[in-house]
């Protein structure tokens, strides 16, 4: 599952961006570091893919990424997604360095709406694609106010609209994309993954960065820093839960993925994380199998 | 000296000739073929027959050659020629279920009936330039190799619609309207036979946005994705391949079918918190576009939905949700007209501002002495 | 009671003191050189025809732009005396949130209209921190009987209520943090005669029972004098005459006031 370094292309700099670039983008980073949760603007750069397909995070993983580094990249959990493999393949042409399927083998994992199931450790970084680095988006469009909430710690209107989701539905309604404070000061988007892996963040190993390049923001977690979902006392932040196990390796712990299996609303679930799916079954384990079983 | 532009027909047919001149360029390269234009600048075409609201490949490509690779001029010339066509029949709705897929997508569920199909995309191309096409090459020598790949082919036989699937569980609303009624009993609007009129239905909204110019409805789309008239958004479904064209001649009483398009059909899904009589749900946003425009299909899909939020009592704050400033502005043959309208003389209003600002200007310093003494 | 005996409050000296306040507008006069104070429990009226500044007055009193010109000082509840102007934002804001309020003539200002009235009038709650959403919805509750609304109705939308429910919810919204000084622009402008009459009553009532200070701005006459303690009467920017509202529509000094008063006793 690990590709060995291969032969970089010639045409371009170590991870496509030139040193300079890379100097600037590190320089967002420590900041961003130095200040948990703020989001820094930074000269995000017209890169070889398109905006809104992890050209933040690229730009991130670029940045960081040394010979030495082992690459996993990973897009809702999976290894084999198109656009993993694609930026897979980007550095891999571009750094020529060592890629791997496995978290546990990986330096940098790049990712798009998922936190593997497994503990990272503090000598690993997660980079995040983030489409809309701003979480006061939905309710307050324009980028200067947003700011000022931000610097004046404004956040009364966040929990206005969790307000309304527990007088409308009872609950919280907010799936994904929910949104937390950063060591009690800033508040943040988590990028788009299911809520279910907030509760990941919190005291992290690993250094958490976070980058958004059409948006032109980089924001960081360091290592072992307190991520608090919102919430209220009396409507205390809960993951989502399935009352299914995943038909290949029987995780019913894991997040999973509702795979449609014909047009007679058959269905079936499995791992959405693929390492994490192939390590159970390596290790024995074993699920109900296919949509026969388990509809 | 100054030299008053005053039509003058010789100033005109000097300006075709050199127009003429121009597009025919060195005239040591080869000129280009329709049949090259047809061929190698598919997409061009599309967009053209799309925003052109005909679909001819031949005319396309002739547009864009006489337009020098101008699109929207290009768009103007195929909408001139279209008005004057006259119009037999009304094809029955095109049933995009029973498409021939080339490419097939899905957001929503990693695994579905009939699968993901990639098809021919530039979406997980990295964008570098491939410096190899710019030297000519012998014929054929790609075209075996692409052909080989399983994922190229046509895939034949119903592929069930995403939308459909979701809504055997009744998560996703109903369709009304157009799907309901038959291509006989309520005729769909047809903006290019009457003035648009407020409010507007949907399928006006959606004749006028498969029209629409699609730099104009991509830039809307973006807004409401960035905060500005939100709609929560997920691509359940992206196909693109051939359908039929079917009409019923009166003295036949049955379908007969006349011709295969190409179409882009978008089917976006997006959250609703429900209403007094509807429970929560998903809502649809649709696009269908004229050959392989899939960026312009989307955008379709994302100003549709916008475009519901008086049907469905959201607020109207945004502009892509505002339905007059939408679907006023986004003919790219009308803008482009009215825009480069001011090249036009105006030397009369001009006149009349010119005397006015000075008269003004004159009071205002006549004051200010005043204030002064 | 959280109210202070007249006495006592006249001991810690004005609620609020506005000193040479001026703001223009390029050529034009907003208000110039206004200066008063208003003491707690005092409800002062500004009363002028539209044009006459008193809007402009009321915005550089709230903070809500700091005008050219003038100082404003504020009294807190720790007993210091607090320079507006020149408070950074963040605790201006919270001033604003907290220990006053302002009440604008159309709700649409003043309110969220994409979210439902109990979540407007829990708003200022959450801002200042309140995390427990069932005692934020006793409070929110109680506020919305005390403004006489129908309860079944917490849940709607603003845009669901007639201007006078809209301006209840308004009012709560701005009572409900249990602030010292409310500002209000015509707050019952733009409503019907009925309307307007109950809730000139319900807001008399709210402001003798819970002692609140407050400056409102009205055209209208009669409105000054069913709410307002003392009264101020502007006019092309500058304050022309004040004293106790009865003595200033009973007996006018000013020529622009008698004016005022006889051509609404006339009609």
């Amino acid at each position: 599952m690990t590709a060995p370094a291969t032969a970089q292309d010639s045409g371009y700099n170590f991870a496509y961006l030139d040193e300079q670039t890379k100097r600037m983008v590190r320089r967002a980073i420590l900041k961003a570091v130095a200040i948990p949760g703020h989001q820094v603007p930074f000269g995000s750069r017209e890169m070889p893919l398109p905006y809104g397909w992890g050209t933040g995070g690229i730009q991130v993983t670029a940045s960081i990424i040394g010979l030495a580094d082992v690459l996993k990249v990973i897009d809702q959990g999976a290894d084999d997604t198109t656009n993993a493999v694609s930026i897979r393949r980007f550095f891999a042409r571009t750094a020529g360095i060592a890629t791997t399927e496995k978290t546990e083998d990986a330096t940098v994992i790049q990712t798009r709406h998922r936190i593997p199931e497994m503990n990272l450790r503090d000598d690993q970084i997660i980079v995040y694609q983030v489409p809309i680095p701003e979480p006061l988006r939905w309710l307050e469009a324009r980028e200067t106010e947003t700011r000022k909430m931000h610097g004046l710690a404004d956040y009364g209107v966040m929990h206005v609209k969790l307000y309304e989701d527990i007088a409308k539905y009872g609950h919280i309604e907010t799936s994904y994309d929910y949104p937390v404070l950063i060591n009690g000061r800033y508040l943040m988007s988590p990028s788009p993954i299911p809520k279910f892996d907030n509760p990941k963040m919190h005291e992290m190993g690993a250094l958490q960065l976070f980058g958004a390049g059409r948006e032109k923001r980089i924001y960081a977690i360091p290592p072992y820093t307190r991520v608090e979902s919102l919430d209220f006392e009396d409507h205390p932040f809960q993951v989502q839960t399935w009352g299914a196990v995943c038909a290949i390796c029987g995780d019913g712990e894991s997040f999973l993925d509702e795979v449609i299996t014909d047009d007679q609303g058959g269905s079936m679930y499995i791992c959405s994380d693929t390492d994490h799916c192939g390590r159970r079954v390596v290790a024995g384990h074993k699920g109900p199998g296919g949509p026969e079983e388990s509809t | 000296m100054y030299v008053a532009v005053k039509g003058g027909e010789k100033a005109i047919d000097n300006a075709h000739a050199l127009l003429a001149e121009e597009r025919r360029g060195d005239t040591d390269v080869p000129e280009l073929s329709l049949a090259q234009i047809k061929s190698q600048m598919g997409l061009a075409v599309d967009r053209v027959m799309g925003e052109g609201s005909l679909y001819d490949p031949d005319l396309g490509a002739l547009a864009i050659k006489q337009a020098m690779g101008d699109l929207v001029e290009a768009v103007f010339l195929l909408r001139a020629y279209r008005t004057t066509l006259p119009r037999f029949a009304v094809s029955t709705p095109v049933d995009t279920a029973a498409m021939t897929i080339r490419r097939r997508i899905s957001a929503t569920f990693k695994d579905l009936p009939g699968g993901q199909v990639l098809g021919p995309t530039f979406d997980y191309t990295h964008r570098l330039l491939d410096f190899a096409l710019a030297e000519d090459r012998t014929e054929g020598k790609e075209s075996a190799q692409n052909t080989a790949e399983g994922d190229g082919a046509a895939m034949a036989g119903p592929m069930p619609r995403v939308t459909d699937l979701l809504g055997r569980e009744g998560l996703v609303e109903r369709e009304t309207g157009s799907e309901a009624a038959t291509a006989t009993d309520t005729p769909a609007a047809d903006l290019t036979r009457e003035p648009l009129g407020f409010p507007a239905g949907r399928d006006l909204r959606l004749q006028n946005l498969a029209r629409a110019d699609e730099g104009f409805l991509l830039a809307l789309g973006y807004s409401t994705q960035r905060g500005y008239g939100r709609t929560h958004p997920f691509a359940g479904e992206i196909r693109m391949g051939e359908v039929a064209v079917e009409i019923v001649p009166e003295e036949l009483g049955f379908a007969i079918e006349i011709g295969d398009i190409t179409v882009t059909e978008c089917q976006m899904i997006n959250q609703f918190a429900g209403s007094a009589t509807e429970p929560p749900q998903f809502t649809r946003g649709y696009g269908l576009v004229f050959g392989r425009s899939e960026r312009k299909s989307m955008s379709m899909a994302l100003v549709d939905r916008s475009l519901r939020a008086r049907e469905l009592g959201e607020d109207i704050v945004a502009p892509a949700q505002d339905e007059e400033f939408v679907l006023y502005h986004s003919d790219n043959v009308e803008a482009q007209g009215f825009v480069q309208h001011l090249k036009l003389p105006h030397y009369v209003d001009f006149q009349s501002e010119l005397v006015l600002v000075r008269a003004l200007r004159e009071e205002a310093e006549a004051r200010r002495r005043e204030a002064a003494e | 009671m959280t109210t202070m005996s007249a006495q006592e409050a006249r001991d810690d000296g004005p609620l609020l003191t506005a000193t040479g306040i001026s703001h223009s507008y390029g050529d034009r006069i907003g208000c110039r050189d206004v200066t008063l104070d208003l003491w707690p429990g005092e409800v002062l009226g500004v009363v002028g025809e539209s044009g006459s500044g008193k809007t402009t007055l009321l915005n550089c009193l709230s903070a809500r732009f700091i005008p050219a010109a003038g100082a404003l000082n504020y009294l807190l509840r720790t007993g210091e005396t607090a320079d507006v102007y020149a408070m950074g934002e963040a605790e201006r804001r919270m001033l604003m949130r907290t220990d006053w309020g302002f009440v604008h003539q159309n709700p649409r200002d003043g309110l969220r209209m994409g979210v439902s009235a109990g979540a407007n009038v829990g708003e200022r709650l959450m801002a200042v921190g309140a995390r427990h959403y069932g005692a934020i919805r006793e409070q929110v509750t109680d506020w919305l009987g005390r403004v006489e609304m129908d309860l079944g109705r917490i849940d709607d939308l603003p845009t669901q209520f007639s201007g006078g429910m809209q301006q209840r919810v308004q009012i709560a919204r701005n009572l409900v943090s249990g602030p010292r000084l409310v500002f209000m622009d015509e707050p019952t402008g733009g409503l019907d005669v009925s309307v307007q009459a109950r809730l000139l009553d319900l807001l008399r009532g709210l402001t003798n029972d819970l002692g609140l200070s407050a400056v409102i701005v009205t055209h209208d006459l009669a409105v000054a004098r069913l709410l307002s303690h003392r009264l101020m009467v502007m006019r092309r920017g500058e304050v022309v005459e004040q004293g106790l509202t009865d003595q200033v529509l009973d007996d006018p000094q000013h020529a622009y006031t008698q004016l005022l008063v006889s051509s609404v006793l006339q009609t």
